[in-house]
């Protein structure tokens, strides 16, 4: 469903979409079955001049049937969808692989800005690069974020990777993606934050290894002692 | 005929009906304490609140379709309004419409009718819930006006946004906002009491508990689940006003408070309050269905027990909300089957309302219509929040359009579908006249129309990565395509909007215009129907007595289709 309207750009936004559309199949059937017989039923039992309604109490085992055994299908349906969610979540928010670079996400009222590690590849040494409103990565390389915030709840979003995280003053958040093709897309700001949250919107840029290795000379504070190294 | 009053069953009342010698204007419309009186109060207040929360939804999907221009009895929006009218919009709907309206108007208006006693249990205090009451809806009011405008920190009023006034920017709008919020759940609360012991302790003689029709059921059973849940959340909105004004941090991270507690405490509430206003629309729809498909409700008991199996399993789900807002991930997990886990009361209830059609004599006047609404479009409800339970999905649809359409399509068949059921169906035993079925079709098909095409289109903006609360989306490069989208639900809006002036119209001109209604206008069989229309004060000459459960139609053997509950054989 998702992927018709936005690319997926991360390792797990397919199966994310995956398990959206599980449930969709899941739901879709018994939404579809239910209004069905609804409307069937109102058709059929509408009002005619001299037929006369049933007495039906609905109490007896063999009426209930026509609800318990629906009810345990949906049961049935529920397991699956929570099998589903369950891994899903796992992979993407409870187990982070091992990391290839991490960078600092700070959302502040009401813009994004980004500590990317440069050229040594660690964070807090003088080589690191400071962004606003736009976070550059390379594709294919696991990275970790660890997001922050200075004031309010922000909530980091990249809806082509599928990935939402909030930020919480006080706390620094991890979390991980692996991009898998090279672009430029949205990254929005999900949480409200004040009269500025519509305007906090940020661009994320994944590129390849050499275009991304090219932007980190040209943009370290330190890129000359960094090579020269 | 109305006004016998008759004073003879309130002699040696000690329920505190002080003045029903002379009716003097005030006595009677301002400071009654007849049940009856009072739901009414608190459907108008709801119903002006309505026009309100609509004006709101309007001035804002105006702005979303056409960014930054001047909006017809609004003007420009600016990004400080748009935070204040989706904000107010959703509290007002929520606290100031649903609530007023499904539980307090509902429950006074009907509990005592439909048990067959003369008043709630505490009048006077019942009386003291709803001046609270305007008084709250008087201080949300007032925080739209005052300086820097109303709190725009969205109706879930996370902190530190919404404690900090430098945050906020709006010192006074969110004081006075947090007041008012505050303040309408006292109210509530002491309605709630009333409801409860009301309903078990007068029930007229030979009515068992089996034999309460399921609206009582629900609204007893919705105003226990607030008050269970809503003392954290009146603990909580203290805590933010302190924080705002008299600067304790309990939410402040800098010096050692915690913003998340603000969550628990909120979604708490929050969620069972979900179940709270849709438990009442879905007992008025129980009567609605029974009465105008001729049919006994199909398996009472387990409805019931669905209902109170609801109610249970209200309490397990708050953190569904917080998925993503930095709790332990391992906790997604059991909040995930909770929140599965209570689809299926939700979809039994469902299926049993479904059955109760089967065999019956459906007649499709207005009420009915709402009716059957309600389940067709609740269904839809329903299964979007699948979505949204399961975690691992959640991680991409929260906060985006996708929750803001599943949440309106149960919150618009319990607030405005449900409501429009139940006032078109006890409309005659409210006023004594019918209302015009004709008009009343062409609201419905005007109303229920539209509000699909607003809210389809919605779930597709949510799907293509569109956030919620977010005041000009055209500035964000992949969302900006979708601008014709936009227009359309606003469209649509209007256009549905527009429709109610029908229903407005046709409720004044059938309290002048209309036909007398008699008693019981639709051949019911609970006790509300043997009372004259409108009842007087203390409304039976002679209280009933119960013989039967409430939905006894067509039962075999008799002439008439109908058989009352205070009907002796
Ligand atoms: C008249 C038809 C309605 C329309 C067109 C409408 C539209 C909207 C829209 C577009 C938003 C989100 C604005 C944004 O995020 O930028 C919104 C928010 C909301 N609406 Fe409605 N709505 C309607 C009726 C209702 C009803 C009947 C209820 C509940 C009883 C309701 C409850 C809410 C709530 C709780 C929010 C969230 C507010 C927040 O984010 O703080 N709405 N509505
Ligand atoms: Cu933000
Ligand atoms: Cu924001």
């Amino acid at each position: 469903m998702i992927e018709r309207y936005l690319e997926q750009v991360s390792t797990y936004a397919g199966d994310i979409d995956g398990l959206i559309n599980l449930i969709a199949w899941f739901v879709g059937v018994w939404f579809l079955v239910a209004e069905f017989v609804f409307f069937y039923l109102i058709f059929k039992f509408r009002h005619r001049e001299g037929h006369k309604g049933e007495y039906i109490t609905g109490e007896e085992k063999h009426q209930k049937r026509f609800i318990t055994i629906p009810h345990f299908l949906v049961l049935v349906c529920d397991i699956f969808i929570i099998i589903g969610a369950v891994r899903v979540w796992v992979d993407v928010k409870q187990t982070l692989p091992p990391a290839d670079a991490t960078v600092r996400i700070i959302g502040q009222q009401w813009a994004w800005s980004f500590v990317h590690p440069g050229p040594d590849g660690e964070l807090d040494t003088a080589d690191d690069i400071k962004t606003v409103e736009s976070l550059n990565t390379e594709v294919g390389k696991v990275y970790h974020f660890q997001l922050e915030s200075r004031d309010v709840l922000h909530d980091f979003s990249v809806p082509v990777f599928r990935l939402k995280q909030d930020a919480i003053p006080g706390r620094i958040i991890s979390g991980w993606w692996k991009a898998t093709k090279t672009g430029e897309w949205d990254i929005q700001c999900a949480e409200i934050c004040g009269i500025g949250h519509g305007v906090m919107r940020a661009r994320i840029k994944v590129q390849s290894a050499a275009e991304h290795a090219s932007w980190m000379h040209e943009n370290s504070p330190v890129a000359s002692i960094a090579s020269a190294n | 005929m109305a006004e016998t009053i008759d004073v003879g069953t309130h002699a040696g009342d000690d329920h505190g009906h002080d003045h029903h010698h002379e009716e003097t204007f005030w006595s009677k419309y301002v400071f009654s304490t007849d049940h009856k009186m009072i739901g009414m109060q608190y459907m108008f207040t709801g119903m002006f609140m309505a026009l309100i929360g609509g004006f709101f939804a309007y001035a804002f999907r105006m702005q979303l379709a056409f960014p930054g221009m001047d909006v017809p009895f609004w003007g420009i929006v600016t990004p400080a309004e748009y935070n204040a009218l989706i904000t107010n919009h959703g509290a007002i709907m929520i606290f100031w419409v649903a609530m007023p309206v499904l539980i307090a108007a509902f429950g006074n208006f009907l509990i005592p009718l439909m048990i067959g006693c003369d008043d709630m249990v505490f009048p006077k205090l019942n009386r003291l819930s709803y001046q609270i009451f305007l008084l709250s809806a008087v201080v949300l009011l007032a925080s739209f006006v005052v300086e820097n405008g109303g709190f725009g920190g969205a109706w879930t009023s996370y902190p530190p946004l919404s404690a900090k006034h430098e945050y906020s920017l709006t010192p006074l709008g969110s004081s006075l906002w947090i007041t008012a919020v505050a303040l309408e759940f006292v109210a509530f609360l002491i309605g709630g009491i009333n409801f409860v012991t009301t309903a078990m302790n007068s029930r007229a003689p030979g009515m068992k508990l089996y034999d309460i029709p399921m609206v009582v059921w629900m609204i007893v059973v919705a105003s226990i689940l607030f008050m269970a849940s809503v003392g954290p959340l009146i603990a909580g909105a203290i805590m933010l006003f302190m924080d705002q004004n008299l600067g304790t941090h309990f939410f402040d991270p800098n010096a050692g408070g915690d913003p998340i507690l603000w969550q628990h405490l909120f979604w708490f509430f929050g969620h069972p309050e979900v179940y709270v206003v849709l438990l009442p629309a879905t007992g008025i729809t129980a009567e609605v269905m029974c009465v105008f498909a001729r049919k006994k409700l199909f398996a009472y008991r387990t409805v019931l027990y669905t209902t109170f199996g609801t109610g249970v399993l209200s309490f397990t789900v708050w953190a569904h909300h917080q998925f993503i807002a930095g709790i332990d991930p391992r906790m997604a997990h059991v909040f995930t089957i909770t929140t599965l886990l209570i689809s299926i009361p939700i979809a039994e209830m469902m299926f049993v309302y479904i059955a109760t059609l089967y065999g019956g004599d459906i007649r499709l006047k207005t009420p009915m219509l709402w009716a059957l609404a309600f389940i067709a479009e609740f269904l839809i409800g329903g299964v979007t929040g699948i979505f949204l339970g399961a975690s691992g999905a959640d991680i991409y649809f929260h906060d985006t359009y996708f929750v803001l359409a599943h949440f309106h399509y149960t919150f618009f068949p319990i607030a405005i579908i449900g409501v429009y059921a139940g006032v078109t169906f006890w409309y005659p035993k409210m006023f004594g006249k019918m209302m015009n079925d004709t008009l009343g079709k062409i609201h419905f098909w005007g109303t229920i129309i539209p509000f699909n095409c607003i809210f389809i289109p919605l779930f597709v903006l949510g799907a293509a990565g569109q956030h919620r609360r977010i005041h000009d989306f055209t500035q964000y490069p992949e969302l900006a395509q979708y601008q014709d989208v936009r227009v359309f639900a606003t469209v649509s809006l209007v256009i549905m909007l527009l429709f109610q002036f029908v229903f407005i119209y046709n409720f004044f001109m059938s309290l002048r215009k209309g036909k007398d209604a008699g008693p019981n206008p639709w051949n019911s069989t609970t006790l509300e129907w043997t009372t004259e229309s409108p009842p007087g004060h203390g409304n039976w000459k002679e209280l009933p007595t119960v013989y039967r459960g409430p939905y006894e139609y067509q039962v075999p053997g008799r002439d008439k289709d109908f058989w009352p509950q205070n009907e002796p054989n």
